[in-house]
């Protein structure tokens, strides 16, 4: 039976401002909405639809983020049979080399055919998880994943490329993939089913030990685009303004 | 749709009919005779493979899959002209059609535009995507300030609950700024919950998801529960139809009051506020969860003939044959699923019909209304003069300074 590993992560709510934290090389975590990672909350999708297709089992493993709970619980009710979550300090931030090892670490006691995650996260400083996980565990990556389907000891892939180019090519397994849409929208389970698996299922916990984000980057400054003295704003009427914008276009000599 | 409904076993079609009985007066689906007033009535039961009465035939037939595999119910607007309508009082808005849609729903069987307001709903507590923390922007530059409950730890004699797109919506909002300039010149002791205050959740109970509602509501009751105050009053009909019908069943209960109510109330107080600002035609469009499903007909007329030179024309369908402007029941995040079924706007013959009387003014009394009525005007032919207005916008208006 094929088993499909998802690991999802949490990246800021982009429906809040972010703020830069005091230490000025991070984002103020104290207001910080956290949500799914749109592409992780593909790639959940991607394998539920194989599993419905070709049968298997799906497992999402998380690091423990607040509000991960939720997400496994909403997961679980979408269709997924395991719900896992790496406990250790993923509170104040973490890079994505410490993320994929955490994940590498427990792959090994997963055993998974095939490893779904999303091509990227809007928080992704060093790099994007799947690569670096597909080279912990030495396996084969593909990136920019748009559909996915199993066939023998193997997957079939739609991989897109820039200007609407889609190759398709075989994959051996295990291999890590980079989702980039699944087949169709995540779906939508009803509260009353989430509710409901969180009385019926429970997560799994797996010690992440420490953590090691040797490899990523050191952030020396964060700050918010900062406006450059460039732009001259014209002053006075319609007309005022047309007439000068006319005598500057002659001295550029663009008329 | 993109998949059939689970299937389900013999059993669940009866259990499915049982359920309906929990609702008031549920039982009564017993005695349906068939008499398609409900499919005739339903703004959009001509292009539904199940409207109302149909359902209940296949029922009795003990089919229920192909019912719950089609995709009718979400052309339902929850608008309660079938429940009008039925001689033998079969709740179909309330009971059958929010039963069927909560089963759909539960199969999976969700159109993507309401998706993301369900799931809005549940992670912001607005089904507009917006930050929750935002909630009470629409106030942020008044003077006197209005007072958030949280800050001002006082006991006020009314909560305002703002509402959804009373809060959010750039149209809706300039509605909220009217009812407080009313509340400020009345001297009214008042407060909103701001940030605290979440979605009423009665569009998306009435549009199958009963769980994100009763988590909305208990999120709600909560946040009163920390403050004190006389009573609730609100612009939005489904808050009002939410708080006074269905959170009291979750132990919610506390006096409500449309504000068209509760300012029909002080008529003698505003009277001597309002002056003339000439002659004006205006046509009153009865929101189907003040009118409707809640009887409150005349408080809003009694407010806009207070108005100085207001002459108040009705449109052949009015009070309890009211059309609905299509935003109730889900249909305010299903109009792009709507349109491709109907090529048709529920808004556009509702304007139709206010051209018609010659009124210069559509008033509303729904925060739903402004923003769908305008954008109807601008499809409607003739329709390019009509003002789209609150009734407390009509009255701040009206208001000397």
């Amino acid at each position: 039976m094929t088993h499909i590993l998802v690991p999802v992560k949490l990246v800021p709510d982009l429906v809040e401002e972010l703020q830069i934290a005091g230490s000025g090389n991070a984002l103020d975590m104290t207001w910080l909405r956290l949500i799914i990672s749109e592409f992780d909350d593909h790639a959940i999708e991607q394998a539920i639809i194989l599993k419905e297709r070709s049968g298997g089992e799906v497992t999402v493993i998380a690091p423990d983020q607040e509000g991960m709970d939720d997400v496994l619980f909403t997961a679980a009710a979408k269709g997924a049979d395991r719900i896992t979550k790496l406990s250790g300090d993923f509170g104040e931030g973490f890079n994505n080399h410490a993320l994929a090892r955490a994940f590498a670490s427990a792959v090994e006691g997963l055993a998974p055919d095939l490893i779904l995650t999303g091509v990227q996260g809007n928080n992704d400083l060093d790099g994007s998880v799947g690569p670096c996980l597909a080279e912990y565990l030495g396996m084969a990556y593909v990136g920019y994943v748009a559909g996915v389907s199993l066939e023998g000891g193997k997957a079939v892939i739609k991989k897109e490329y820039p200007g609407g180019l889609i190759a398709e090519m075989e994959v051996a397994l295990p291999a890590v993939l980079g989702i980039q849409a699944a087949e169709q929208p995540p779906r939508y389970v009803a509260v009353s089913k989430v509710r409901q698996m969180m009385k019926e299922t429970s997560i799994v916990e797996i010690d992440a030990g420490d953590l090691d984000p040797s490899g990523g980057l050191d952030v020396s400054r964060m700050y918010l685009p900062e406006a450059a003295e460039r732009a001259e704003m014209l002053q006075g009427n319609e007309k005022e303004v047309a007439a000068r914008l006319v005598e500057i276009f002659k001295e550029i000599g663009v008329i | 749709m993109a998949a059939n409904a689970v299937p389900h076993s013999p059993s669940f079609t009866n259990t499915f009919y049982e359920s309906l009985f929990d609702v008031a007066d549920g039982e009564n689906i017993k005695s349906c005779l068939q008499c398609a007033n409900c499919s005739g009535v339903c703004p959009f039961g001509f292009l539904m493979d199940f409207p109302p009465g149909r359902m209940i035939a296949w029922m009795r037939a003990g089919i229920l899959d192909e019912v719950l595999g089609s995709d009718s119910v979400w052309m339902c607007v929850s608008c309660y002209a079938c429940t009008e309508v039925c001689p033998k009082k079969i709740p179909l808005t309330p009971g059958l059609m929010t039963r069927a849609k909560e089963e759909v729903l539960l199969a999976g069987n969700v159109p993507t535009e309401l998706q993301s307001a369900l799931e809005f709903s549940q992670r912001y507590g607005n089904p507009l995507g917006e930050s929750p923390r935002k909630r009470a922007d629409w106030a942020a530059d008044l003077r006197p300030e209005v007072p958030i409950m949280r800050k001002a730890r006082r006991p006020v004699d009314v909560l305002w609950f703002v509402g959804d797109y009373p809060s959010y919506h750039p149209r809706v909002r300039q509605t909220t700024r009217a009812l407080y300039k009313i509340l400020t010149a009345l001297g009214i002791d008042y407060g909103i919950l701001g940030p605290d205050e979440n979605s009423d959740g009665d569009t998306q109970r009435l549009a199958g998801e009963r769980g994100l509602f009763e988590v909305l509501a208990e999120k709600n009751g909560k946040a009163f529960s920390c403050y004190e105050f006389k009573e609730i009053i609100t612009t939005d009909p489904h808050a009002y139809n939410a708080l006074k019908n269905e959170y009291p069943k979750l132990g919610i209960e506390y006096p409500v009051k449309h504000h068209t109510e509760f300012l029909a109330e002080r008529l003698d107080e505003l009277k001597p506020r309002l002056k003339g600002n000439g002659e004006l035609k205006v046509t009153y469009h009865d929101p189907c969860y003040l009118g409707r499903a809640n009887k409150v007909y005349d408080p809003p007329r009694a407010l806009l003939e207070a108005i100085p030179g207001l002459e108040l024309m009705e449109m052949p369908h009015n009070r309890t044959t009211s059309l609905c402007c299509g935003g109730g029941g889900g249909g305010m995040w299903l109009d792009g699923f709507q349109w491709e079924k109907a090529h048709v706007r529920l808004s556009e013959w509702r304007v139709r019909e206010a051209v018609n009387t010659g009124a210069d003014v559509l008033a509303v009394a729904c925060p739903y209304e402004p923003p769908r009525f305008e954008d109807a005007a601008k499809m409607v032919s003739g329709a390019g003069n009509l003002v789209v207005k609150d009734i407390v916008e009509l009255l701040a208006d009206a208001m000397e300074e």
